[in-house]
């Protein structure tokens, strides 16, 4: 008998779609002659195939924090818990059950704030339940402890590298031209790290707890997912609309043209955030109202955070169909659409096959650079308290808990640093791997 | 001494060498000229000597001696000086070479200032005068755009003469520019290098450019110098055999004939027998890309009279005749092959008698729009009333400068481009909208008119599938590969692998699949190298031979029109001003323009017999949105007299078949 039931959320099920877009695409690019000379000189630049494995690592968690499911109740009938789990969250169990009371420092093995204890007479720091539990009453091995725990993650990570490199020498022989030293040189650095934090981190708090007492790098990786996915599906989202609008506006000209283009200006003249916000308190009050729309919480934060990806893709449509409008405008008079014309080709046919494929390396490009400023958008509306639900879990909704804890004396620094540290290596690879790519897919940069 | 002397002169681009072993010397007030295909290393040798290489180039071996100084070894701050000041230059663009923000005064003052301390607003008022813009010193307050094409490469020109130059670097100064302007500048230069002792570097492809203007000439060939000789010697019996296929190559019987004079003395109309008879020679290939290892001769893959010895050791320097150096192993020029197949299917292919398309009074004029709220204020008559007939098998040429709306009468004619007025009829039926199948456009640029993103199978194909053409397009688009020259299995490769020529028969390809009576061809050879021209140009007369094809020929090429047409219809400013048979149009031209059209083409005639005269028209092309009252050519005609600017001319029969608006043509 399944002791779980698989549950699949909207933003899941366009994610999947998005991937397996991805993977059909890519294999139609092999195909394609030009597109798999860019893919070529993408992979052969070392920053390219360094920042792309960086990416797929944050893709990776993000599939796995995609995988939800709710448990069975213990008992004869079959309920299930109210909670929806994800696959990242089996994996983390350990980091999402051991919460402290409050905050505790990264490694620490007593809280952040003293208190009066019944054993003493004074106030002290109280030892953490969970975090260098395992040490006892033995605090001066803390160091030396951390240092061999240390060690031995960096070895884990080191045979876990090996392991990397030997299953994926098949792929270095068939395609010995690309930037494979680059690639492993990046999946040492993330093994490393990752081998040394997940053996620190059966004993204790790497990143520290926050408020409440939660594990701050199990709230860190949960984040990957909403930043992953506002950056990916609002995409999604404006893509059709501004591929299809700026085609449409820059080839048929005339009153159509007209529409589109007041369309967008005006849409453009309205401060994005105040739209924002009142599209996403108008959908608050929606959501509201029909609580029975929605089984679990984690369906209604999924459904907001959905409309927040709606409401950003409907306001940044505008920056590519603009951008696509004028290419077509050029695209339109150059002859071999003429020569399309004059034998008779249908408009639609011309759009698909002569002016289409000559605008994908602007929204090749537009799509990666729009990601990393739809990550820090998240990040900006979570704070300001107009993003995703307070119960999802995100960069934005961690810095604005943490934003109070600033003020402390001493300070409480660790929240913050560790989702700017993750922010900012996702939005750097991000912006990295983007201006690998229009170097290798914008046909005026002049390749020697 | 001469002024300036360049050894071995050698650009390295990574491990190519675009520039290889280059020397040259030019003596102070003389001119010389670098002429050569494409891609051969003419402006990158200019731009070395100037140490203004592009980033991925540098110098990697010779000297270049500029008036006793060597230039190589240069400090950047010291060769700042030279540059703008003893040595100037001006390039191809002239529009790409002035700062569209600045005012053409503050340019040349900047110049001044640089190069002589001082920038007095006389000064620069002089040097406007000097390359002949009128009132310059409201010019010199004026912006870029306020200026014609002409008027700023001659801006250009007084920007160079700034820091007085001894030698005057000028980069293909006058392919961007319209034949009567053309004249007027390469006359400006001339005449300034005469008055002040200048000397001139010129960098052509143009054979009859070269012929007015050089008086020595390097021929370049993938990256080295072939032949060097002075002008008379070099024209009169051209050494190398690149050289000479480059002139076989071309369609040459066009050459002014200055003895006959028909009206008010001055027109000089076409000599010669008209060679439409024979075909062009043609070089077979295309100039080696960069990069390729040479052995021996870098021609011999193209030369005909190739010996074993041209494939493994590289030519000596050898004199030809006395001046003349050939880098050739050939001791005596061989005769080149006689042109044995001449047309002769050309002449059996009858005209048919009924007209195949005819377009009468087309009108294409575009609103011009004013104000917020759009009203139209005034229209652009590109095509005023055009009328042109055109019969199965033969060729009607339209002539014109750029602007005067001769691209547009074909795009009219197809239905690219409604028609505001006029009617279209294709065998006698009223056309509306977009044309049938039966007419096809070649156009101009042969990397525009290509998808980069489709094989060329896909592209031939297009037009079967969008008619749905039955029987195996494959089969089809093989036969069609085929018939213009190229082999069936390259219908799997995208656009970029093939050069220029190739291209272009690709273009033609995809018209002909749809099996087409009439083919506007639109300048379809003018982005190509002469070489490759006359491959073209066969491969059209060919075609039309088999066929039976109509062509309407858009072009500005005088000689082009000369080989390849029967009737020539001559536009300016959207109406044709004379339309006849080539003869009469080209030989016993009667309209003003058409004569100052002929006379300011560059005769290659000029470069045998030393005499550079030839008549100017002046002034620049009005513009269609405000053309001229009266006859639109007046303000430019020598002749015009008080009833061409009341009214325009009616046309005058001259003959069955030669029409001329002017009211002069019958006196």
């Amino acid at each position: 008998m399944l002791q779980i039931k698989f549950v699949l959320l909207w933003s899941d099920l366009l994610f999947f779609v998005l991937i397996a877009a991805v993977v059909v695409g890519g294999v139609w690019a092999g195909r394609v002659e030009h597109l798999r000379l860019a893919w070529r000189q993408v992979g052969q630049s070392r920053v390219g195939m360094a920042t792309a494995t960086v990416l797929i690592a944050f893709v990776l968690v993000a599939l796995l924090d995609s995988l939800h499911y709710r448990e069975r109740l213990p008992g004869d009938q079959e309920n299930y818990a109210v909670e929806v789990r994800s696959a990242l969250d089996a994996t983390l169990t350990g980091l999402r059950t051991r919460a402290e009371k409050t905050y505790s420092a990264p490694l620490a093995t007593h809280l952040f704030a003293k208190e009066s204890l019944d054993t003493d007479l004074g106030r002290s720091f109280p030892r953490l339940k969970h975090g260098g539990a395992h040490l006892g009453d033995d605090l001066a091995a803390h160091d030396s402890d951390i240092a061999a725990k240390a060690v031995k993650g960096l070895g884990l990570g080191l045979l876990g590298t090996l392991v990397f490199g030997l299953v994926s020498l098949p792929l270095r022989r068939a395609a010995p031209h690309l930037a494979w030293n680059a690639q492993l040189l990046t999946v040492l650095v993330l093994c490393l790290l990752a081998g040394a934090v997940a053996v620190l981190a059966g004993d204790y708090h790497v990143l520290g707890t926050d408020k409440v007492g939660q594990d701050v790098l199990y709230l860190t990786l949960k984040s990957v997912r909403t930043a992953i996915l506002i950056g990916t599906l609002t995409t999604l989202i404006m893509l059709p609309a501004a591929v299809f609008l700026g085609l449409l506006a820059g080839y048929a000209g005339g009153w159509i043209d007209d529409v589109i283009q007041y369309l967008y200006t005006t849409l453009n003249s309205i401060p994005g955030v105040l739209l924002i916000a009142a599209s996403v308190l108008m959908m608050q009050v929606v959501i509201d109202t029909h609580p029975e729309w929605f089984a679990t919480t984690a369906e209604r934060a999924d459904a907001r955070f959905l409309a927040l990806c709606a409401i950003l893709g409907i306001t940044s449509w505008t920056g590519l169909c603009r951008l696509l409008r004028g290419e077509v405008l050029k695209l339109r008079e150059l002859e071999y659409v003429q020569a399309a014309r004059a034998l008779g080709v249908s408009s639609a046919r011309i759009l698909w096959r002569h002016v289409l494929p000559n605008v994908m390396h602007i929204v090749m490009i537009a799509i990666v650079m729009d990601f990393s400023g739809l990550v820090l958008a998240e990040a900006v509306l979570s704070y300001v308290g107009i993003g995703v639900d307070p119960n999802t879990i995100s960069f934005g909704t961690m810095i604005n808990t943490a934003r109070m804890e600033l003020a402390r004396d001493p300070m409480v620094w660790w929240s913050l640093v560790a989702a700017f540290a993750f922010m900012f290596v996702l939005v750097l690879a991000a912006n990295l791997f983007a201006d690998v790519m229009r170097d290798a897919f914008d046909p005026r940069v002049v390749k020697l | 001494m001469s002024l300036l002397s360049v050894r071995d002169l050698s650009v390295a681009i990574g491990a190519a060498e675009p520039v290889d072993g280059v020397s040259f010397e030019i003596g102070a007030g003389e001119t010389f000229a670098l002429l050569g295909e494409s891609g051969c290393g003419k402006s990158l040798t200019a731009l070395a000597l100037m140490r203004l290489l592009p980033e991925a180039a540098r110098i990697a071996a010779g000297s270049v001696q500029f008036a006793g100084q060597e230039l190589c070894a240069l400090t950047e701050a010291q060769m700042r000086s030279v540059r703008g000041g003893k040595i100037g230059m001006i390039f191809q663009e002239p529009g790409a070479s002035l700062n569209p923000v600045m005012t053409i005064g503050a340019q040349i003052a900047e110049a001044l200032k640089f190069h002589t301390g001082k920038a007095q607003g006389e000064k620069i008022v002089e040097l406007l005068a000097a390359v002949g813009i009128p009132d310059p010193a409201r010019r010199a307050t004026e912006y870029p755009f306020q200026m014609s094409g002409g008027m700023k490469q001659r801006a250009m020109t007084a920007m160079a003469l700034a820091g007085e130059p001894e030698l005057l670097i000028a980069d293909e100064p006058t392919t961007a520019l319209d034949v009567t302007i053309q004249a007027q500048v390469l006359d400006l230069l001339d005449g300034l290098r005469r008055e002040r002792r200048m000397a001139m570097l010129l960098i052509s492809h143009d054979l009859g450019v070269v012929a007015q203007m050089a008086d020595r000439i390097g021929v370049m060939y993938a990256g080295q110098l072939v032949e060097v000789a002075p002008r008379a010697a070099f024209y009169a019996a051209p050494g190398h055999p690149y050289t000479r296929r480059l002139f076989a190559a071309l369609p040459d019987a066009a050459s002014a004939d200055k003895a006959a004079y028909p009206m008010r003395g001055i027109a000089y109309p076409l000599r010669g027998t008209p060679s439409r008879q024979r075909r062009l020679l043609t070089i077979p290939g295309s100039v080696p890309p960069l990069g390729t290892q040479h052995a021996g001769c870098r021609f011999v893959e193209r030369c005909g009279e190739a010996l074993p010895v041209c494939r493994s050791t590289p030519p000596p320097w050898r004199e030809y005749t006395a001046g003349q150096q050939v880098r050739c192993h050939l001791e005596t020029a061989h005769t080149l092959p006689a042109e044995s197949a001449d047309f002769a299917a050309r002449a059996k292919v009858g005209a048919g008698e009924t007209a195949l398309l005819e377009a009468s009074d087309l009108k294409v004029h575009f609103p011009i729009r004013r104000g917020v709220l759009q009203r139209v204020v005034g229209h652009v008559r590109a095509v005023d009333g055009v009328t042109i007939a055109l019969r199965a098998g033969r060729t009607v040429a339209l002539v014109g400068e750029s602007g005067c709306g001769k691209t547009t009468v074909g795009k009219a004619i197809l239905g690219l481009q409604p028609p505001t007025g006029g009617t279209v009829k294709l065998q006698g039926k009223l056309l509306q909208g977009l044309a049938p199948a039966a007419m096809q456009m070649v156009f101009q640029d042969p990397f525009g008119s290509l998808n980069p993103r489709l094989r060329v199978g896909e592209i031939i194909a297009e037009g079967l599938r969008a008619l749905a053409v039955a029987g195996d397009p494959a089969l089809r688009v093989a036969e069609l590969l085929e018939q213009v020259g190229l082999s069936g299995d390259m219908v799997g490769r995208y656009p970029h692998e093939f050069s220029g020529g190739q291209r272009q028969r690709i273009a033609i390809a995809r018209a002909l699949a749809v099996r087409p009576l009439l083919l506007i061809c639109d300048e379809p050879t003018s982005a190509l190298d002469v070489s490759v021209q006359a491959q073209i140009l066969n491969l059209l007369t060919d075609l039309q031979a088999q066929l039976g094809l109509a062509y309407l020929f858009i072009t500005h090429n005088i000689t082009v029109v000369d080989y390849l047409a029967q009737e020539v219809a001559v536009m300016y400013l959207g109406r044709i001003v004379e339309y006849g048979t080539v003869d009469e149009v080209l030989r016993n031209s009667r309209h003003p323009y058409t004569q100052a059209l002929l006379a300011a083409a560059p005769q290659i005639e000029a470069g045998r017999d030393g005499n550079r005269e030839y008549v100017r028209v002046a002034g620049d092309p009005p513009s269609p949105a405000n053309p001229p009252a009266g006859c639109h050519f007046h303000p430019r005609c020598p002749w015009a007299e008080s009833r061409c600017r009341a009214a325009y001319p009616a046309p005058a029969m001259l003959s069955a078949t030669h029409v001329v608006r002017c009211f002069l043509a019958g006196s």
